[in-house]
């Protein structure tokens, strides 16, 4: 098995409504798509994002997209109204999400999107949230 | 009657692109056939800041840019038969409508028929809502979403521009299909596949490329001339989204799907006021180059209430940013951070972000800062921020942040702040009888 981060086999972006945000995750493949069912689950989210402490987290799956939907309540520090973040909408967070190391047969390598630019020791090290699914 | 309605976007937010809408009028003339250009401009506080700007001023509260929006096409619609439909009323669709046919006037255009679309300004309409009693405090709007109905029915009248304050964004494109096809309002899967249809439209460039780009990964040609998007909307309900020919951007498989999950929910219940969409066996296929097509949407019954949005005044934003490079700039960065935090101590929570090092993934309470090892970064703008009810009060971070330019850290530049009233927003629901939405012709 590789340990990839996550968009290497998939995409997604943010939306926002009120003080809850959602994050596709789009398989780039159909065969990538079981990876995502396995791997993009509530508890790895969850984790991912505690210290924004979601209320709820919860995801849905469409099979015919190959996409997963994942839904995070009270994540936004209330949102555009009174957020403090100067991303209020929290467009960026998708990109913590496709941060996430995934497990993919070796034999996917050729089939990976992008480069491998997975930084081997940079600032973000010191980030322990980068770390979060590392292990897991 | 012809079997497709083109649909396009010429704007999918309040500051948009002013110069998206033309190639898309001009590809919809080429094409031929029934066609209708939307703008969504009015974004969940838009509204309240325009019902503010009216308040001042009687003669505006609609989209402060609609002049430069409308006029460089609205010679090209009307001598073509391109409807167009938009928001762009805002908190004041009459005024709107009379700047309209201003601009007509103006270029020598024949008068347009123009219908307003009413209802959905609740306090306008008198009709009392069950309020918390949190957003009771300095109200500023309420407005139902409408749905496409009375859209549909100006349409059938004649209208050549609709003009809406609050509609769902969706029912922009769903309306002109409902007087093109005349579907029963019932028909919920047709209903469904349009309101998808408007969904994938209704954020413009966001279809076609634009909040895609990812260098190296997903790559869009061509960003500074991006294609706005055109939905070819048949009787089934599905739809085929393009673009203008020769306009940058991308409009694929992929770019797609990501816009049709855009906030979206429960896939199985997307809620606008005409239906309940359901995508749980939606097919998204590419058909050719900047050519995909979105089928097997679902439909089930609209809901009995109607979404209402109030907007109240809440309190001040104070933002102050200072800059520090080069050796131990994050040390330095960190030590102006305490010294603001012990200055404007008992205001309440100040956020603190070091730009460069951790920001916007961060939350307000500081929990992801302060989980990041202290390090040596050496280009970080902090930047902090707080909430307050009193103005004088939130004022207080600004004044902070100017004085470290003597009293902070060595090197600190750049100092910029920021002071600006915010707005709160409240959802309730009320049943839908409640709402008189409906269209009145307004002349010159």
């Amino acid at each position: 098995m590789l340990t990839v981060p996550l968009y290497r086999i998939a995409h997604g972006r943010t939306g926002d409504k009120g003080d809850r945000s959602n994050i596709s995750v789009i398989a780039w493949r159909p065969e990538f798509w079981p990876a995502l069912v396995e791997q993009v689950n509530e508890a790895v989210v969850t984790e991912l994002f505690a210290t924004r402490r979601p209320i709820t987290v919860q995801r849905y799956l469409l099979p015919h997209l190959h996409a997963v939907n994942v839904v995070l309540d009270g994540i936004l520090d209330g949102g555009v109204t009174s957020a403090l973040n100067l991303d209020s909408h929290g467009k960026s967070l998708c990109f913590l999400l496709l941060d996430l190391p995934v497990r993919v047969p070796e034999e996917w390598a050729p089939l990976l999107i992008g480069p491998d630019d997975t930084p081997a020791a940079s600032a973000n090290d010191r980030i322990p949230f980068h770390d979060a699914g590392r292990n897991g | 009657m012809e079997k497709i309605l083109r649909v396009g976007c010429g704007a999918g937010f309040s500051g948009d692109r002013l110069d998206a809408a033309e190639p898309v009028v001009d590809a919809l003339v080429a094409a031929g056939g029934p066609a209708v250009l939307i703008f969504e401009t009015l974004a969940e506080r838009t509204l309240a800041l325009a019902q503010l700007a009216r308040r001042v001023d009687a003669d505006t509260g609609f989209e402060p840019l609609l002049d430069e929006l409308l006029a460089p096409v609205l010679g090209k619609c009307l001598a073509n038969g391109v409807r167009v439909v938009s928001n762009f009323g805002a908190a004041n669709p009459m005024a709107a409508a009379k700047l309209i046919h201003r601009m007509a006037a103006a270029q020598g255009l024949r008068r347009p028929r123009v219908a307003v679309v009413l209802g959905d300004d609740l306090l306008a309409e008198g009709i009392s809502l069950p309020t918390p009693e949190t957003a009771m405090h300095g109200l500023v709007s309420a407005n139902a979403y409408l749905g496409a109905e009375a859209i549909a029915d100006a349409l059938r009248a004649g209208a050549d521009i609709v003009v809406c304050g609050r509609v769902a964004d969706p029912s922009l494109v769903l309306g002109p299909a409902l007087a093109h096809f005349g579907w029963s309002l019932t028909d919920w899967d047709r209903l469904a596949g349009a309101t998808m249809a408007g969904h994938l439209l209704e954020c413009g460039a966001q279809v076609s490329g634009g909040y895609y780009a990812d260098p190296g990964f997903k790559d869009v040609p061509d960003m500074a001339h991006i294609g706005y998007p055109i939905a070819e909307i048949h009787a089934d309900g599905s739809c085929v989204i393009g673009k203008p020919a020769g306009s940058g951007g991308r409009i694929d498989e992929h770019s797609v799907k990501e816009q049709l999950l855009y906030e979206l929910h429960d896939p199985g219940a997307y809620v606008t006021p005409d239906v309940v969409a359901d995508i749980t066996s939606a097919r998204v296929t590419e058909l050719g180059p900047d050519r995909v097509r979105l089928s097997g949407v679902r439909g089930h019954a609209r809901p009995a209430t109607l979404k209402v949005h109030l907007c109240h005044q809440n309190g001040w934003l104070a933002e102050g940013e200072i800059s520090y490079a080069g050796a131990r700039a994050e040390a330095r960065a960190r030590l102006a951070a305490d010294i603001l935090r012990e200055r404007l101590a008992g205001l309440g929570t100040l956020r603190v972000d070091l730009i460069g090092v951790m920001s916007v993934l961060a939350d307000d309470g500081g929990r992801t800062l302060h989980s990041v090892q202290p390090g040596s970064a050496r280009d970080v703008r902090l930047r902090v921020a707080l909430n307050h009810e009193q103005r004088e009060s939130a004022q207080r971070l600004t004044r902070e942040v100017t004085a470290l330019y003597t009293c902070g850290p060595a090197g600190g530049g750049g100092v910029r702040t920021n002071l600006r009233p915010r707005l709160g927003l409240h959802s309730v629901a009320v049943a839908r009888e409640r709402v008189r939405a409906r269209h009145v012709f307004v002349e010159a």
